[in-house]
C-alpha cells in the first residue's frame, strides 16, 4: 500500500475544501449547471438516472482494509448499503445526495482516498495488473510506476480539459493482465539486453464506438523518460484531438486519422523539446516511492502445507475453488485468492457494506490487511498462506464470495447498464443473471473451461464487450432493448476485438444464443485443452453464425423459429 | 473601463480587444492600446508597428503559437482565447509561449475564463485574466490559493515536486 506523505495528504484535503465551496456556490445559484458540470465530474460525480452517481478512485486497484471499511461506512451512511466495483478498478455509489458529496469526500480523505479525476475529460485512474507484486513473471512492480503516473497526472494543469477522457494502463509482467492494448496509452514494462528497465509504449487503443488496438510509439522507452514522453503524447493530443464531435474525440481517432506513423512523428518532434527536461525521472524519486509502499513480511515456509493437501484430497468443492480462484504466488507457501463478486443473482461487481466489512476482516487476518480490485470486478487477497486457504474458503463461502467461477463463463464482466446508467441503451444486470442461471451446473461450467463473457449496456463499452471471448452489447432497436453478440475478442498479449455474429436479439433470446455458441464449441473442440477462443480462431465465426442463425443467415423470422425450437 | 485580474490583483484595463466583424473586416482605431487577431498582425505588421499606442496579439485556440515566436520583441501583450472554458488548447499554447518561445510579457486569458480554472491557467503561465462577463473578479482571487503545492513542473514552478524535495525546499515537513 502506498502511504501518503504530508504533501499528498494536504493536496487531497485542499481538494475537499475546493469542492465544498464549488458545491456551495452551485446550490446557492452562483455557479450554473453548465459551469459546475466539469467540476463535479472531475470529482467523480455524475447526475444519473435516479440520483447522482459518485465514482471513488481506487488507484491501480489497491486498497487497505481500513479503506474498505470506510467504503462500507459510506455505503451505509450515504447510500443504500452497497457499492459497485467497476472495470476501472474503482467503486461507484449510485444513491448519494449531491449535498452530501463534500462530506463523503472529507470522510475519504481521512483514509487517504478521493474521487479526483474519476470522470471528466482528463487523465483518469491508472490501472494495472491485479496480481502486481505477486506474479512470478513480473519484470517490474507496476504499482510504483502507477503511483508515479498518479502523482504526475493529479491536477496536471495542462491536461485537465482534454478533448475527451484519457486512460492509461501499465503492465509490469510478461503476460499483459491490464488490457494495455485497448487503452489511450498502454505501457508494457520491458528490460533491454543490459537489463535496464523501460516501457513499450502504445497509444490510440480503445473500445467504445470505434474499437482499436493501440499503435506502438516506442518499442523501448528508458524509464527516466516516462513522464516527458507522456507529456509529449498528451500535448499533441490536447492540441490536435478533435473537439467538434464527442464521438470522434478520443486519441485513437487522432492516431487513426493522422496514421500511427504521422502521429508518432509529431510526438517525437514534441518530445525532442521535452527530453532530458526537469520532469525526467530520477532513481532517487523511484526509490523514494518504492519505500513508501508497505510490503508484506512473508513467513518462511518451504514444503506444501499438509493440511492443505489433505483438504484438497477430501473436499471436492474446495478443490474446484482452488482450481479456479487460487493463483500461484512468487513466494513459496503463499497464494493469491480471488473472491468472486459474480454470484448468480447478484449484479456483477456489487458488494454490500456487510460484505465489505467482512472482506476487510479477511484481509486483516489472511492477507496483511490489503486487497485489490480487479478490472474483472472481483476482489483479490494477494498474499494468503497456503496453510490458511481451507479456512479462508469456508469463511468466504459463508459470505457468498467463493463462487468457483474465475475465468469461466459466469465470471461475467458487466457495466451497471440501463437499471442505473442514463447512457445505457439496454439493461446488463438481468442479462448477466439469465446467463448465470442457464449455466448454473458447475460441472458443465468447468467442462466448458476458460471463457470471458463481457456485457456493455451501450457503445461506451464500460463492460469491455469488444474484448470478451463472447461480447454482448445493448442496442436500441426502435425503442426496444436488443443485444448484439460478438465472438473472438480477447484481452492480454494476443488482444483482439470481437466480430459481430449477426442480427441483434431480444433479451429473452440471449441465453439461447450463448447456449448455441457453447454447443458448437463443445462439438468442434479438439480436446478439453482447446478453449472457446481457440476454436473461434481456428474455424472462424461462420460455423458459429450458421449454428445460431441457421445455415442461410436468413431473415429475422427464421431466426425466431430456430430459437423457439431450441 | 474594463476590470481584469493582473498579477493577482483586480485592476482597470485600457487595452481594446479587436475582433473581426461578421463580414471578416476589422476596424483599427487610430490610437490607443489594441489587441489584434493573429491574422491581422501577420497581414498588417508594418502599419500596426507604425501606429501610436501599444500592440498586443490574440491567438485563437486553433492558432499555432510558433507563428509569432519570431515576433515577440514587437509585442507588449499576448492573449489566448478560450471559446469555452472546457476547451483546453489554450493551456498548451500558454506553456509553449512561456517555456519554448520565451515570452516574458503579459499573457492574458480571454473569452470563457472563469474562477474555477484560474489555478491551472496561472500554472501554465497566464498572469492576466479577463473574466467572462458577470464574474466577480474580487471573489475569484482566492482561486489562486486553491492548492498550496503541485506535483508537476509548470511555468510557475519549473521544477517538479520530486526535484524540490529535501533540504531548503518548502516541503521539509515530509515524514519519511
Amino acid at each position: 500500500m502506498y502511504l501518503y506523505d504530508e504533501i499528498d495528504q494536504r493536496l487531497v484535503d485542499e481538494r475537499v475544501v475546493q469542492f465544498r465551496d464549488q458545491t456551495r456556490r452551485f446550490l446557492a445559484g452562483e455557479l450554473s449547471e453548465d459551469d459546475f458540470r466539469p467540476l463535479r465530474l472531475q470529482n467523480g460525480l455524475y447526475i444519473q438516472r435516479f440520483a447522482p452517481m459518485l465514482r471513488i478512485a481506487i488507484p491501480y486497484g489497491l486498497l487497505a482494509s481500513r479503506q474498505l471499511r470506510a467504503l462500507a461506512y459510506i455505503a451505509r451512511k450515504w447510500d443504500r448499503g452497497y457499492g459497485h466495483f467497476s472495470t476501472r478498478q474503482n467503486i461507484q455509489f449510485n444513491w448519494p445526495r449531491l449535498e452530501d458529496v463534500p462530506e463523503i469526500l472529507a470522510k475519504l480523505a481521512t483514509v487517504q482516498m478521493h474521487a479526483i479525476q474519476t470522470s471528466g475529460n482528463c487523465i483518469r485512474n491508472t490501472t494495472t495488473d491485479h496480481f502486481a507484486g505477486v506474479a512470478d513473471d513480473e519484470i517490474v512492480d507496476p504499482f510504483v510506476w502507477c503511483e508515479i503516473i498518479r502523482q504526475w497526472s493529479t491536477f496536471h494543469p495542462e491536461f485537465a480539459y482534454l478533448p475527451r477522457k484519457f486512460k492509461i494502463a501499465v503492465s509490469g509482467s510478461e503476460a499483459d493482465r491490464a488490457a494495455t492494448q485497448v487503452h489511450d496509452i498502454g505501457l508494457q514494462a520491458r528490460r533491454d539486453v543490459s537489463g535496464n528497465v523501460g516501457f513499450r509504449v502504445l497509444a490510440g487503443g480503445g473500445l467504445g464506438r470505434t474499437p482499436l488496438i493501440g499503435a506502438v510509439m516506442r518499442e523501448f522507452l528508458p524509464w527516466q523518460h516516462l513522464l516527458t514522453y507522456l507529456e509529449a503524447i498528451l500535448r499533441v493530443y490536447n492540441r490536435y484531438g478533435r473537439r467538434d464531435n464527442k464521438y470522434r474525440a478520443r486519441i485513437k481517432i487522432l492516431v487513426k486519422d493522422l496514421t500511427p506513423d504521422v502521429f508518432r512523428a509529431q510526438v517525437e518532434e514534441e518530445w525532442a523539446h521535452l527530453q532530458d527536461g526537469a520532469s525526467t525521472l530520477t532513481a532517487d524519486e523511484v526509490q523514494r516511492l518504492e519505500k513508501r509502499f508497505t510490503r508484506p513480511c512473508y513467513r518462511k515456509s518451504d514444503a506444501l502445507s499438509s493440511g492443505y493437501v489433505l483438504a484438497l484430497a477430501r473436499d471436492k468443492a474446495f478443490g474446484n475453488w482452488v482450481r479456479r480462484n487460487v493463483q500461484p504466488h512468487k513466494v513459496a507457501g503463499y497464494a493469491a485468492v480471488t473472491l468472486s463478486l459474480k454470484k448468480t443473482g447478484v449484479p456483477p461487481g456489487d458488494a454490500t457494506a456487510d460484505q465489505m466489512d467482512a472482506v476487510a476482516d479477511l484481509a486483516d487476518r489472511y492477507s496483511f490487511g490489503e486487497l485489490r480490485v480487479s478490472h474483472e470486478q472481483n476482489l483479490i487477497l494477494a498474499d494468503v498462506r497456503q496453510a490458511d486457504l481451507y479456512q479462508l474458503w469456508q469463511e468466504a463461502r459463508t459470505l457468498g464470495l467463493a463462487t468457483p467461477n474465475i475465468g469461466l463463463l459466469t465470471n461475467i464482466i458487466a457495466c451497471p447498464g440501463g437499471d442505473f446508467c442514463s447512457l445505457a441503451n439496454a439493461k446488463s444486470i438481468p442479462v448477466a443473471e439469465a446467463i448465470q442461471q442457464r449455466f448454473d451446473d458447475l460441472d458443465y461450467l468447468h467442462d466448458i473451461g476458460e471463457l470471458d463473457l463481457n456485457i456493455s449496456g451501450c457503445m461506451n463499452s464500460c463492460g469491455h464487450h469488444h474484448i470478451g471471448h463472447i461480447g454482448i452489447l445493448g442496442v436500441d432497436k426502435q425503442g426496444a432493448e436488443y443485444y448484439q453478440i460478438s465472438i473472438g475478442g480477447a484481452q492480454g498479449n494476443d488482444a483482439a476485438l470481437g466480430k459481430v455474429l449477426g442480427p441483434s436479439v431480444s433479451q429473452a433470446e440471449v441465453p439461447d444464443v450463448i447456449e448455441h455458441l457453447i454447443e458448437l464449441y463443445l462439438a468442434r473442440r479438439d480436446s478439453e485443452a482447446e478453449r472457446f477462443i481457440d476454436v473461434v480462431r481456428r474455424i472462424g465465426i461462420e460455423p458459429f453464425k450458421d449454428h445460431v442463425y441457421g445455415s442461410h443467415h436468413q431473415a429475422t423470422a427464421s431466426r425466431h423459429r430456430q430459437l423457439a425450437a431450441a | 473601463m474594463a476590470v481584469i485580474i493582473r498579477q493577482r490583483q483586480v485592476v482597470t484595463d485600457n487595452w481594446r480587444l479587436l475582433k473581426p466583424a461578421a463580414d471578416g473586416g476589422i476596424t483599427i482605431p487610430p490610437d490607443g492600446d489594441v489587441i489584434v487577431p493573429l491574422s491581422v498582425w501577420r497581414e498588417q505588421r508594418e502599419e500596426l508597428r507604425a501606429r501610436p499606442g501599444r500592440l498586443g496579439v490574440w491567438l485563437a485556440a486553433t492558432d499555432d503559437p510558433a507563428l509569432i515566436a519570431g515576433d515577440l520583441r514587437h509585442l507588449e501583450l499576448i492573449a489566448v482565447d478560450f471559446p469555452q472554458f472546457t476547451d483546453g488548447r489554450g493551456y498548451s499554447i500558454a506553456r509553449l509561449l512561456r517555456e519554448r518561445y520565451g515570452w516574458r510579457g503579459e499573457l492574458r486569458a480571454i473569452g470563457d475564463v472563469l474562477r474555477d480554472q484560474l489555478f491551472y491557467l496561472a500554472r501554465c503561465g497566464f498572469d492576466a485574466f479577463a473574466l467572462r462577463d458577470g464574474q466577480d473578479a474580487q471573489a475569484a482571487l482566492s482561486a489562486f490559493d486553491d492548492f498550496s503545492e503541485a506535483y508537476q513542473a509548470s511555468v510557475e514552478r519549473p521544477r517538479p515536486l520530486f526535484r524540490r524535495r529535501g533540504a531548503g525546499s518548502p516541503n521539509r515537513l515530509e515524514r519519511v
